[in-house]
């Protein structure tokens, strides 16, 4: 394999929201990186702060937001530095987003042809043809025909307009597409044939993803590597196939014994008592301690580094040895 | 289930459809058609299928919060539409209670949790005392996993999780001499880690309080681990029903082949085939004859297009509503894996 610089490296990313009650720490110091053509999966559950690190990532953070520490380096570059000019530039055309609710996402009053059309302009100046063109070819890519360039998004299925959005995002091939649990709204089948044009794609045009979602087993199949979240902080990372066939960390474990499955014989399930933390007044210690069934007395105070196992990085006392 | 006595609750023939647009509209949308299902005695039965297939609305039916547009809904073997008093009706909403999706939304913010237990206790059960009413809440809250119950009485929504609200709600529909519960989707949106704490207390419920459950759901893995039957919807009509193993293992409506196969599984191995399909289930806009997923079928055939399938039992118990599907009854056990795909 060919050692190459990721595409993102993400180093100490902490985000805080500040409210009235003190700062939230939403994301606290998670690092990760990125290959080019690379697959990502960010699991956990909501207030994770998944979505919170993806909006980091891309600079789109808003108010109360903010960044506290890290850096976020694209192709080399410190995003974090960056302002909003040099941003212009960069977003869209070098990486783009797929938010999750293509409804809210998409401009009610505006076709989807109109839409692609004002992305492109923004970049870059281009004849009506060429930016025709360009249109076509990115909603024949996501599987829609381009006569819907002309339709408004009311007028498109769920998984067309999410479809849509895809299509918006590779505008520019771009070498980056952060994608936040684009196919939550849809239904499974609808979801499923998604994901694989996800991956076809990805495949075809060499795209390096960041796919978050709270469906451990959504991205069980598609992701290369799969980074677990729990309360702000990256518990466990690792090749997908080993973090689902040999969970490290309690909290991934748990999660494991939380999916019914369809097929294999039936057992009983208990999932994980308790829930998340406040994240005003996180745990001492190790952040899933009260609710780890493997907890020890140092969890209670001492915060776990990342101890490397052979295929995974996980943050858990029990594997100190 | 007991096979031989009535069932608990059984629709014939249940129809709803909404006009939709204004009043010189002549479209008729189809939410529901012609669906016969029963629930028996502690029974868990699960409807399972797409946005829009009309799962959601058999509940509300049952719920009596829409009138069906035809058909028929029979509690213990009584026509609802002959219930006519306020005294019956209130009685029957105290039996077959519901149990909402949005444990956020469902619960007044500005009342304590217990408000909408002891509200209940005092509508169905008038002849206890307000001691009596406190002391039976906190035991529903017990049994619903709230422990130690009494604390919980005085606590406002903010004070609890996702999963405690939501067994607020499982408690709330216990409070009235409850026999079926009316489920929409009460895990969608609880957190994964917490979801299955919430199946397990259906199943407990099921055994320590007698109740029935209608279990509407889109995720078919949790219908299999709670569900003694399942109930595919697919567009209004019910395209398979039978007992839940028997469904998994052998689907006839090649609708639920095809959820089965679009459904994650991270156990099974890695299969990713060359085609997606892209289609996605139609708008029942006056929809006409013949199967509604014949455009979407790989096997369909011309009578798809002229006849509307019936359910028709094609293994024990076992229904689905399909021209082309073969029928494994008097085929010997060995041929029919065979057959059955």
């Amino acid at each position: 394999m060919v050692v190459t610089a990721p595409v993102l490296a993400v180093d100490g990313l902490s985000v805080d929201y500040i409210t009235d009650r003190g700062a939230v720490r939403a994301v606290d110091g998670v690092s990760l990186e990125v290959a080019k053509g690379e697959f990502l999966g960010i699991v956990g559950e909501s207030g994770c702060g998944k979505s919170t690190l993806l909006f980091a990532i891309a600079r789109l953070l808003s108010p109360p937001a903010e960044i506290a520490a890290g850096s976020v380096r694209f192709r080399g570059r410190d995003m974090v530095a960056m302002d909003e000019d040099e941003l212009r530039h960069v977003r869209w055309r070098d990486y783009s987003v797929v938010m999750q609710s293509a409804m809210n996402a998409l401009n009610p009053v505006m076709t989807i042809g109109a839409q692609l059309k004002d992305a492109i302009e923004a970049h870059e100046p281009a004849s009506s043809q060429k930016i025709r063109e360009r249109s076509e070819h990115v909603m024949r890519l996501v599987g829609i025909d381009p006569i819907h360039l002309a339709s408004y998004p009311h007028q498109l299925s769920g998984g067309m307009r999410q479809r849509a959005m895809i299509a918006m995002a590779l505008v520019f091939s771009p070498e980056l597409v952060i994608m936040d649990e684009p196919t939550s709204a849809l239904d499974v089948v609808a979801q499923r044939s998604l994901m694989l044009q996800i991956k076809e794609l990805q495949r075809r045009i060499g795209f390096a993803a960041v796919f978050v979602t709270h469906d451990m087993s959504l991205v069980s199949h598609f992701s290369d590597r799969l980074a677990v979240m729990y309360a702000g902080q990256i518990v466990e990372v690792g090749a997908t196939r080993s973090v689902f066939e040999d969970p490290k960390h309690p909290y991934t474990k748990g999660l494991m014994q939380s999916f019914p499955s369809i097929s294999g014989p039936k057992e009983r399930l208990v999932g994980i008592a308790g829930s998340p933390p406040d994240l005003l007044q996180p745990p001492a210690g190790c952040r899933f301690h009260p609710r780890c069934p493997s907890v020890m007395p140092r969890c209670r105070t001492e915060e776990p580094p990342f101890y490397e196992e052979p295929a995974d990085l996980v943050r858990c006392h029990l594997y100190d040895r | 289930m007991n096979a031989d006595s009535a069932p608990l609750l059984e629709t014939a023939g249940l129809t709803k459809h909404f006009r939709l647009g204004g009043y010189l509209s002549n479209r008729i949308l189809h939410a529901v058609d012609d669906v016969d299902l029963a629930i028996g005695e502690q029974e868990i039965v699960a409807l399972v299928g797409e946005s829009g297939s009309g799962k959601s609305t058999i509940a509300r039916l049952i719920a009596r919060v829409y009138r069906p547009t035809g058909g028929e809904i029979y509690f213990r073997g009584r026509p609802l539409s002959a219930m006519r008093s306020r005294s019956e009706q209130l009685a029957y909403r105290g039996r077959v209670p519901m149990i909402f999706q949005d444990p956020y939304g469902s619960l007044s913010p500005v009342y304590r949790v217990s408000h909408g237990v002891l509200r209940a206790l005092k509508l169905h059960r008038p002849a206890l005392s307000k001691a009596a009413r406190d002391e039976v809440a906190a035991q529903l809250f017990e049994s619903v996993g709230l422990t130690p119950g009494s604390d919980f009485l005085d606590k406002y929504p903010y004070q609890l999780s996702g999963g405690q609200r939501q067994r607020v709600g499982f408690a709330q529909a216990l409070a009235s001499n409850t026999e079926l519960i009316l489920a929409d989707e009460p895990v969608s949106m609880l957190d994964v880690s917490v979801r299955i704490g919430l199946l397990n207390l259906m199943a407990t419920l099921r055994r320590e309080m007698r109740v029935s459950f209608l279990y509407i759901t889109h995720d078919i893995a949790s219908a299999r681990y709670v569900a003694d039957r399942l109930i595919v919807m697919y567009a209004g009509h019910i395209a398979e029903s039978g007992p839940t193993e028997d469904v998994l293992a052998h689907p006839k409506h090649p609708y639920t082949q095809l959820l089965l196969s679009a459904v994650p599984d991270p156990r099974a191995p890695i299969s990713l085939p060359a085609t997606s399909s892209v289609a996605e289930p139609p708008r029942v806009v006056d929809p006409g004859e013949g199967c509604r997923f014949r455009q979407r079928c790989p096997y369909a055939i011309e009578e798809c297009a002229l006849v509307t399938p019936r359910l028709r039992l094609l293994r024990p118990a076992h229904t689905a509503a399909c021209h082309v599907a073969t029928s494994d009854i008097g085929v010997p056990a060995k041929e029919q894996a065979a057959t059955s795909r």
